[in-house]
């Protein structure tokens, strides 16, 4: 375990190891600040819920079970939704599918944003403009229309659904991240690495993309949403999730009628899909910090604000 | 020139400054004064809180810092308790501020008559003397003969008239303080010559209270009358320049003043290992006792008071001055030591031949034949000013620019100009270190795996890894081996440069080539590397390209010297010849304008 380092040189003062999968452990350092925990606690809880609710929701989440609309009461916590099914069951029921297709899809943009976004920052020349203008002519469609289109192309089936939304995250995606590559493709640590005839593939890879971890971060925790949205949206229009299966952006749409009546059927879900999305980006915040040296980089400063050794660096 | 020392203009009393939240002290307790006409020079390393102690004296503590006490008084009214706006009408109009790098101290937004008047206009002046003004300033900062630079843009502007626009809009109104942080940092030594002899004359024309802040003890040395030497925040010796600089009483300046290479010797540069300790982590006794080469038990055990020393009014803060043990050195001696430039066998074949090279970016040719030989076992150094192309030969060779024609040999086979051309064992026999450490680190790497990049790259279908080749190379580059699961951010200029030659390093190269590689650090941090370099030039046999644009390191390194201006070769051959009997105009140029210790110091430092 490279974890248990200091625990094993204690007794000899042995040569340290090299310590490898950097990535790793940026990740679990993250997870150890304040805020990479609180982060990443919002968001098991949200997770929690989806994974674990099906198997304790008090009733069947898609059979009627009292009047519609109905306040919370003491037989059903969350009232009743506006075709009298338990919110509680649905809420508990609701999340699992959402969650899974949204981080496919978003894994699936952000995957291929970025590789498009690099590439097109380090090899330049034709090849740039190649993959930037098609995916100009891309944004020019609103996103939902366009997961609208491949949907219709591709056809209804779920995993096609997942596979439309990522797709029409990629322009997105790619635009931010060619934007940060270049400054980083740029820079000399670049050409240090280029200099001893590595691979391009290696190249972006090895040492551009690790220098976009607060983009691709930030990339992720905002496309997971925004799938999250489409995929409701499709689903409200009748693609991918059918309505009598529950799920908290359906419930959302189904039940702004009733909101007078009984508010819980569309904060509910409402409330788990923000919580997630703000753990979610807490942490994301958290592993940009650790990532980055901010903390690190704040104490310094903050320790030492007279050194100067900043403002030594020439521009 | 007023003369009226009884009452100076700026008395710096007990200030420390330190972080708003912790507390620790960034410098603590430093008092100083500067009189009308006088220029104070304020010498340290990074890290010794002289940029913090330049800003308080013009009434400013950076976000998170706080004046913890002690007072910062100009021409009687204490700075740090005048209310914002008035302290905001004073700065520009009663004291001024130049910065180190003038690129990002100008707005690039507006033209550099636009911002020269601003300055006027906000202290009241009419628009009419404004624009006189204006003229009269450029005129004295030696712009006067380009009226045209008032309608251009910053970046239209070279590094050394930018400083000098800099110059001119501090000194536009007039004031009677002027801090000038570090102004020549960045710019090669021609254009440091023409900066500072603009600020020496405006300081005298003027008549201001000047404090000059550099790492730089030879700058400081030609330029002040008073010199404060600063260490971890607090003042270690001061007193007149000739005295300080001539008869050093601490051992941290007698470090600084080792460290400084010099044209007109040869031999090793003696660097200061370690780095200045940060605010709040400092030592109880003296904060340089763990560098200290003469470090002793009671060094340890309290801060020391400053005391006199030397001569009058020469104060140090030193056990041993305390003691009355110190032992004063004059300037470095000629180094005992066997001239480096030994001849070498001619009838080697050379590790690389370039022959009739032109270098082009775009349609605009900048190298014209370019005729080079580096021998095994030599190090050839290459000297110029900015924009010589010196950084452009190197990157032909080294396969980084491709627009090129000539010819050039490396072990007598022709190279192909790009990268992806080359053979492997031709990449890894030529190897780079880049100017910038800062830049040419990858930032999320550890400084193990930037070792071990290289290291697998050139490895044939190796899959063990091994760690022991990577702590060699540390070690090799005189870096401790605790740094290894360490990024780059968490290391010293210095050390990163370390890194950066260790990485070479350790792929056994045939060629090295060294960039500018200490044009980032500071002059004690520079004479270490330098060092390490020679060292391992010599121990690994290797082929060496040392790019300068400071002619005086080049008697510490190389056996011979190319000098490059304006895309040709004006001097070549061995580093004696050259230095000594130089045949060209531009060499002659070059070697004068190398900052130097007065002559009023030396004999000082002789008459003892």
């Amino acid at each position: 375990m490279t974890t248990s380092a200091p625990a094993s040189a204690a007794p000899a003062p042995a040569a340290p190891r090299v310590r490898r999968r950097e990535w790793l452990h940026t990740l679990t350092r993250a997870a150890r600040t304040p805020r990479g925990m609180t982060g990443l606690g919002l968001a098991l809880v949200v997770v929690l819920i989806a994974v674990i609710g099906p198997f304790v929701a008090p009733y069947p989440p898609d059979k009627f079970a009292t009047v519609p609309g109905a306040p919370p009461s003491a037989k059903f916590p969350l009232g009743s939704d506006i075709l009298g099914r338990d919110v509680l069951s649905r809420v508990l029921a609701g999340g699992w599918q959402l969650l899974i297709m949204a981080a496919a899809a978003m894994i699936i943009g952000v995957v291929l944003g970025t590789a498009a976004g690099i590439a097109a920052a380090q090899l330049r020349g034709w090849r740039d403009g190649l993959i930037m203008r098609t995916v100009d002519v891309i944004l020019a469609f609103p996103q939902l229309v366009f997961a609208l289109l491949l949907v219709s192309i591709l056809g209804p089936a779920r995993w096609l659904l997942v596979l439309a939304v990522g797709i029409s995250h990629v322009p997105q995606v790619a635009r931010v991240i060619r934007a940060a590559a270049l400054d980083v493709s740029e820079r000399d640590f670049v050409k240090a690495v280029e200099i001893t005839g590595v691979r391009q593939s290696r190249v972006m890879s090895g040492e551009i993309l690790p220098n976009l971890i607060t983009p691709l971060m930030v990339e992720a925790g905002l496309r997971l949403t925004y799938s999250i949205v489409i995929i409701t949206g499709l689903s409200f229009i009748g693609f991918g999730l059918q309505p009598p299966a529950p799920n908290w952006g359906y419930m959302i749409n189904e039940n702004r009628i009733i909101l007078t009546s009984n508010p819980w059927a569309v904060v509910a879900p409402a409330i788990l899909i923000a919580i997630l999305t703000v753990g979610l980006n807490t942490f994301t915040d958290a592993i940009a910090r650790v990532a980055l040296g901010i903390e690190r980089a704040e104490k310094v400063i903050a320790e030492a604000a007279g050194t100067g050794a900043v403002s030594e660096i020439p521009a | 020139m007023t003369g009226d020392m009884a009452s100076p203009r700026l008395v710096v009393e007990g200030l420390t400054v330190a972080t708003a939240g912790s507390g620790a002290a960034i410098i603590e307790d430093v008092s100083v004064q500067v009189a009308a006409g006088e220029v104070l020079g304020v010498v340290g390393e990074s890290g010794s809180g002289k940029t913090t102690l330049g800003l308080a004296m013009v009434g400013h503590a950076r976000r998170g810092l706080e004046i913890a006490a002690g007072s910062v008084r100009l021409d009687g009214t204490d700075l740090f308790s005048l209310p914002p706006d008035q302290l905001r009408r004073r700065r520009g109009a009663a004291m001024a501020y130049i910065p180190q790098d003038p690129s990002t101290a100008l707005n690039p937004a507006l033209r550099v008559g636009g911002m020269l008047k601003e300055v006027l206009t906000a202290h009241g002046r009419s628009g009419a003397e404004a624009d006189a003004r204006v003229q009269e300033l450029l005129a004295e900062v030696g712009l006067g003969s380009q009226p045209e630079i008032l309608s251009v843009y910053p970046h239209q502007l070279s590094g050394g008239q930018q400083q000098r626009i800099t110059i001119a809009m501090a000194f536009a109104c007039r004031p009677g303080l002027i801090v000038l942080d570090e102004p020549t940092t960045g710019l090669d030594v021609t254009t440091q010559r023409t900066v500072l002899e603009t600020v020496a004359r405006m300081c005298a024309s003027y008549g201001v209270a000047a404090v000059y802040v550099s790492h730089d003890v030879v700058v400081v040395g030609e330029l002040s009358n008073r010199v404060a030497v600063v260490y971890s925040g607090r003042v270690v010796e001061t007193g007149a320049t000739p005295d300080v600089f001539g008869t050093p009483a601490h051992p941290y300046t007698q470090g600084l003043l080792r460290a400084v290479p010099s044209p007109e010797r040869s031999g090793r540069l003696v660097g200061m290992e370690g780095v200045p300790p940060r605010p709040g982590q400092r030592p109880a006794g003296c904060a340089f006792a763990p560098r200290c080469p003469l470090v002793i038990e009671r060094c340890r055990a309290a801060m020391p008071e400053l005391v006199p020393a030397g001569r009058a009014g020469q104060l140090a803060r030193c056990v041993l001055v305390e003691t009355g043990q110190a032992r004063t050195e004059g300037p470095p001696a000629p180094a005992a030591e066997k001239d480096l430039a030994e001849t070498v066998k001619p009838a080697a074949t050379p590790v690389l031949q370039v022959t009739g090279l032109d270098a082009s970016y775009g349609s605009n040719q900048v190298l014209f034949g370019i005729d080079l030989t580096v021998p095994p076992n030599t190090c050839v150094a290459i000297v110029g000013e900015s924009g010589s192309g010196k950084t452009t030969l190197a990157r032909c060779i080294a396969g980084l620019h491709t627009n090129w024609t000539g010819k050039v040999d490396y072990g007598g086979q022709p190279l192909p100009p790009g990268i992806r051309r080359r053979p492997k064992d031709v990449l890894r026999g030529i190897q780079y270190v880049f100017q910038n450490p800062y830049a040419s680190l990858n930032p999320r790497r550890t400084v193990g795996g930037l070792v071990d990049q290289p290291i697998r790259t050139f490895a044939e279908g190796r899959r063990v890894r091994d760690d022991r080749e990577i702590l060699d190379a540390l070690r090799a580059a005189a870096l401790s081996v605790e740094v290894v699961n360490r990024y780059p951010d968490q290391l010293s200029g210095g050390e990163r440069q370390r890194v950066a030659i260790a990485r070479t390093l350790a792929v056994s190269p045939r060629l090295l080539i060294c960039d500018e590689v200490t044009s980032a650090l500071d002059v004690s941090v520079q004479a270490a590397v330098v060092e390490l370099l020679r060292r391992l030039q010599r121990q690994h046999g290797l082929a060496m390209i040392f790019i300068t644009h400071n002619i005086a390191l080049i008697r510490s390194i190389a056996q011979q010297v190319v000098v490059m201006h304006r895309g040709r070769i004006a001097e070549s051959g061995a580093v004696a010849d050259v230095l000594d009997r130089p045949r060209a105009e531009y060499t002659r140029q070059l070697l004068d304008d190398v900052p130097k210790f007065s002559a009023a110091m030396t004999s000082s430092g002789d008459a003892q």
